[in-house]
């Protein structure tokens, strides 16, 4: 069987004929298998849905219990069989819960590695690289000028701007679910043991991954009458909230935004971000290249982002790859750091 | 050099002017000579380079990247420094028996950059990029593209430097003409440990007054009085200062723009003329023009003879420049900036009555009663004085006579009032990125009206516009083109537009020109979109027709010469 008749296109998203399944489906589907928990790939409303348990639980948190019809969690690396295929989830290190998956069926291996990053991340478990016919890839960050500077540079550039403005809030945009707990423990481990502030809408996320054994130290949920008061202290929020009446109320707020995005100066700009952080859980351009060296692919499919650059770079080096055009994916300009906060929607193919 | 990138990096996040100032001002005051000197040059514009220039830099991460994902990426970043400072493959730190050379100074950097021949320089700028990291690169290729774009004018920059001595800005902008980086005395100065540099230039730029727009003031009929201002023509050319003044007994003459630049090269006729009349000294702030047969020629006209290589006699005989003075800023040595707009106007009426009318003549007065009769004479300048000079004239200026001659756009005291633009609906066609604070947005319009093709109605471009929309509507239009792409051709992209599907622009604008540059054969002069038709059909929208009977009515038929 030809790679295509095994994974297809189709308006829902793709799907696997062999296993009668779709992946990450943008709409209600009768089985699904679930990458990670980010909303852009898990929506509610599917009959079955397959995902690891803190995925599952993820969803949970969100949707409620009622997300689905039925769930089933997927132990990582043990082997699933549906129909005529055979599904095996492995960690992407992108949030918590996130996984690849191997899809094996009419003597073709495929991995769907979902959104996936290499650099470590204390709130999950790492990228482990697949030996795979077709490897199938984001590109969130599919441009040579996306490299992603160490981490914990960026977490004492926070840290200095502290110690050099003591009086004023810093006030740090970050996605809800994986970014904002991520820079938590990054800031734990850089020796940060003041209180973390976090805006109401993360507060069950965070919770979550504390709840699931990930230290995080003393977060509290920011209360309205208490901003005046948090002047020199650190604030997490949602990115939309950094230009919201509700961050002009801490005492003369430094705005942050911790994002691969802030790697280009103008997107910092177009946000009013005068601390832009570069931490992403997106692979950089590097890693990028550097997975599908590793999958020993000969062919590599791209699912969204900056897909031309990325298509060209593997064709140089005499990979087959394609651009799936896939519609859906980072148009959420909350939820996940897929959503290009300059472009707001996803590109539609011609 | 890693200081001044760290200035830079810290400017071009800083969105407050009061913090920009005060970043700039501790640099300035904590920096040693002469790399604040040269920090200065650079912020203020004033430093450029022969040998090293865009091109150089495009040819040194050619040999580096693959040209499609440079390509590619320079069309994401939207700014040709930053995306080489990001591409640049820095040799690895840690590498066994490699360690990265020092990185330059900023004297270094600009002392070198001005001196080393055109052969060195690649390998000179490459080293300096191995050893830079990412923003020490960036700011080492701002300082070489010359446009620093950071969000700090050279108005800013000199502000900054006042602030250290505690002076006002203007005091800095007295002396500025005629010292040169890294203005050591100038530094001397402001920190008080020297003479104040004696400008020598006997010619010197005076930061010119500027307006603000009428509409800016609530219910002016209401809150002005008509009695209180005189009124004059704003002239559709280019705002120029002519100075001249005599220095050991030899004359200078000097033609700047309103930014303090020097333009007299462009104009050798007219400061020939200038110069060779004994009794043109002092300061005129004036519209620079083109006048045939002393009828003022339109700005279409004028642009001919803007930004010219070379201003061959051909040139000159066709477009001859001429200066339509509005105010007096000094006579012989005397400053007369203090005094009040009525007097400096007689005053300047009897010096021009004494130079040559072919060459300078003095801006006429609109006389106005009351708010009723100036709105009249603004909506047909024809009848109200300006003859067949109306086309050239854009509106009108309002000042009050007791107001004397401010640097800079003091309230209150003068303001614009241009005519309406003209409007057209126009159907969006194509779409490209933007660049600088637009970068990554498709931020570039090119619209069309519909004629009666080969093959039935279709739509033909008339021109592009990238400005005139909110951060809101940019935003919706970036998604609207992301949605709506039929066609990608390069770095354009090519967005639905039938007679059913597509976006309506309403388009504003201030003249038409006949033009065999553009397939529709007409050019629009600043163009802008005044307003997003999300309600509108593009069926609907304009034909070319419209357009031509504009041109009719309104346009020039002069062809364009270059």
């Amino acid at each position: 069987m030809r790679p295509t008749d095994i994974l297809k296109i189709t308006p829902q998203g793709l799907y696997c004929a062999p296993g009668d399944f779709h992946i990450d489906p943008v709409r209600p589907v009768s089985r699904a298998l679930i990458t990670h928990g980010h909303s852009d790939h898990a929506r509610s409303g599917h009959e079955a849905v397959l995902a690891t348990a803190e995925t599952l639980r993820i969803m949970a948190v969100r949707y409620g219990e009622g997300f689905c019809g039925s769930a089933q969690a997927a132990r990582l690396g043990e082997p699933i069989r549906l129909g005529d295929a055979r599904v095996t989830f492995r960690p992407a290190g992108h949030v918590l819960g996130s996984a690849q998956i191997l899809i094996e069926a009419g003597g073709q291996r495929i991995v769907a590695s979902g959104d996936y990053k290499r650099a470590r991340d204390p709130t999950c478990l790492p990228f482990e690289p697949i030996a795979c016919d077709v490897f199938i890839t984001e590109a969130t960050f599919g441009l040579p000028v996306f490299r992603h500077p160490d981490m914990k540079g960026e977490v004492r550039k926070l840290l200095d701007s502290l110690a050099l403005f003591p009086d004023r809030t810093h006030i740090v945009g970050a996605y809800a679910l994986g970014k904002a707990q991520r820079l938590m423990a990054l800031l734990r481990e850089a020796g940060y043991d003041r209180p973390i502030h976090v805006h109401g809408a993360m507060e069950r996320l965070t919770e979550f991954y504390q709840s699931e054994g990930i230290p995080l130290g003393d977060i509290r949920k920011v209360v309205a009458a208490e901003r005046g008061r948090l002047g020199g202290e650190i604030v997490i929020c949602p990115p939309s909230a950094i230009q919201d009446l509700w961050a002009r109320r801490f005492p003369d707020p430094v705005t942050s935004f911790a994002s691969g995005w802030m790697r280009v100066r103008a997107r910092a700009r177009q946000k009013g971000v005068e601390l832009p952080l570069i931490v992403s859980d997106h692979s950089d351009w590097d890693d990028l290249c550097a997975t599908i060296r590793e999958t020993g692919a000969g062919e590599i499919w791209v699912t969204h982002g900056e897909e031309d650059a990325l298509v060209h770079w593997c064709r140089t080096i005499g990979l087959e790859a394609r651009p799936l055009h896939m519609i859906g994916y980072g148009d959420e300009g909350e939820e996940s750091e897929a959503a290009d906060p300059g472009a707001t929607s996803a590109e539609t193919a011609p | 050099m890693n200081r001044f990138a760290a200035l830079l990096d810290r400017l071009a996040y800083e969105p407050r002017r009061n913090a920009k100032i005060r970043l700039a001002a501790a640099y300035l005051r904590e920096t040693p000579d002469p790399d604040r000197g040269y920090a200065l040059a650079a912020m203020t514009g004033g430093l450029s380079f022969r040998n090293a220039k865009a091109g150089l830099i495009r040819g040194l991460i050619a040999e580096r990247t693959d040209p499609v994902l440079f390509g590619l990426s320079y069309d994401y970043v939207g700014d040709l420094s930053e995306t080489v400072a990001l591409m640049w493959p820095a040799p690895q730190a840690g590498g066994t028996g490699h360690n990265r050379p020092p990185a330059p100074t900023l004297t270094e950097v600009v002392e070198t950059l001005a001196t080393a021949s055109r052969s060195d320089l690649p390998g000179v700028i490459a080293g300096w990029l191995d050893s830079l990291d990412e923003t020490g690169r960036w700011a080492l290729l701002k300082l070489i593209t010359g446009n620093l774009r950071i969000g700090l004018s050279a108005r800013l920059a000199k502000t900054a430097l006042a602030q250290i001595g505690g002076m006002e800005p203007n005091a800095i902008e007295e002396v500025w003409h005629g010292l040169k980086p890294p203005y050591a005395e100038l530094f001397a100065w402001v920190e008080g440990r020297g003479a104040r540099p004696e400008s020598v230039d006997p010619a010197p730029f005076r930061p010119p007054m500027l307006s603000h727009p009428l509409e800016d003031v609530a219910d002016f009929r209401a809150v002005l009085d008509p009695a209180a201002f005189s009124a004059e023509w704003k002239w559709d050319g280019i705002r120029v200062q002519a100075v001249a003044g005599f220095h050991e007994g030899r004359k200078t003459t000097r033609l700047y723009s309103r930014t303090g630049e020097e333009i007299s090269g462009a104009f050798p006729d007219l400061i020939e003329a200038l110069d060779r009349d004994q009794r043109f000294v002092g300061a005129v702030d004036g519209e620079l023009l083109i006048l045939r047969d002393r009828r003022v020629q339109s700005f279409n006209v004028l642009q001919q003879r803007l930004n010219r290589k070379t201003i061959s006699p051909k040139l000159i005989q066709d477009f001859p420049a001429h200066i339509r003075a509005y105010d007096l800023l000094a006579e012989g040595t005397q400053d007369l900036r203090t005094l009040p707009f009525a007097e400096r106007r007689a005053r300047l009426e009897a010096f021009a009555a004494g130079l040559d009318p072919e060459r300078i003549d003095v801006s006429p007065i609109v006389p106005f009663a009351d708010w009723d009769a100036l709105t009249a004479a603004r909506a047909d300048p024809a009848q109200a004085g300006a003859g067949v000079d109306a086309e050239a004239v854009e509106g009108v200026m309002i000042k009050r006579l007791d107001s004397p001659y401010v640097p800079g756009r003091p309230k209150g005291l003068w303001f614009k009032w241009k005519r309406d633009p003209f409007v057209v609906d126009a159907v969006l066609m194509y779409a490209q990125r933007g660049h600088g604070k637009r970068s990554s947005f498709y931020s570039d319009y090119t619209f069309g009206v519909w004629r009666d093709g080969e093959a039935g109605l279709e739509l033909v471009p008339v021109g592009k516009a990238y400005f005139g929309f909110t951060d809101e509507e940019l935003a919706q239009l970036d998604r609207f083109v992301r949605k709506h792409t039929i066609n990608r051709f390069g770095p354009v992209r090519e967005v639905t537009h039938s007679a059913d599907t597509g976006l309506v622009l309403e388009v504003a604008f201030e003249g038409l020109q006949r033009s065999t540059r553009h397939r529709s054969g007409i050019a629009m002069r600043f163009p802008r979109v005044s307003r997003i038709r999300w309600d509108k059909p593009p069926r609907e929208a304009d034909r070319i027709e419209t357009l031509e009977a504009l041109i009719r009515e309104y346009g020039t038929n002069e062809g364009e010469s270059g």
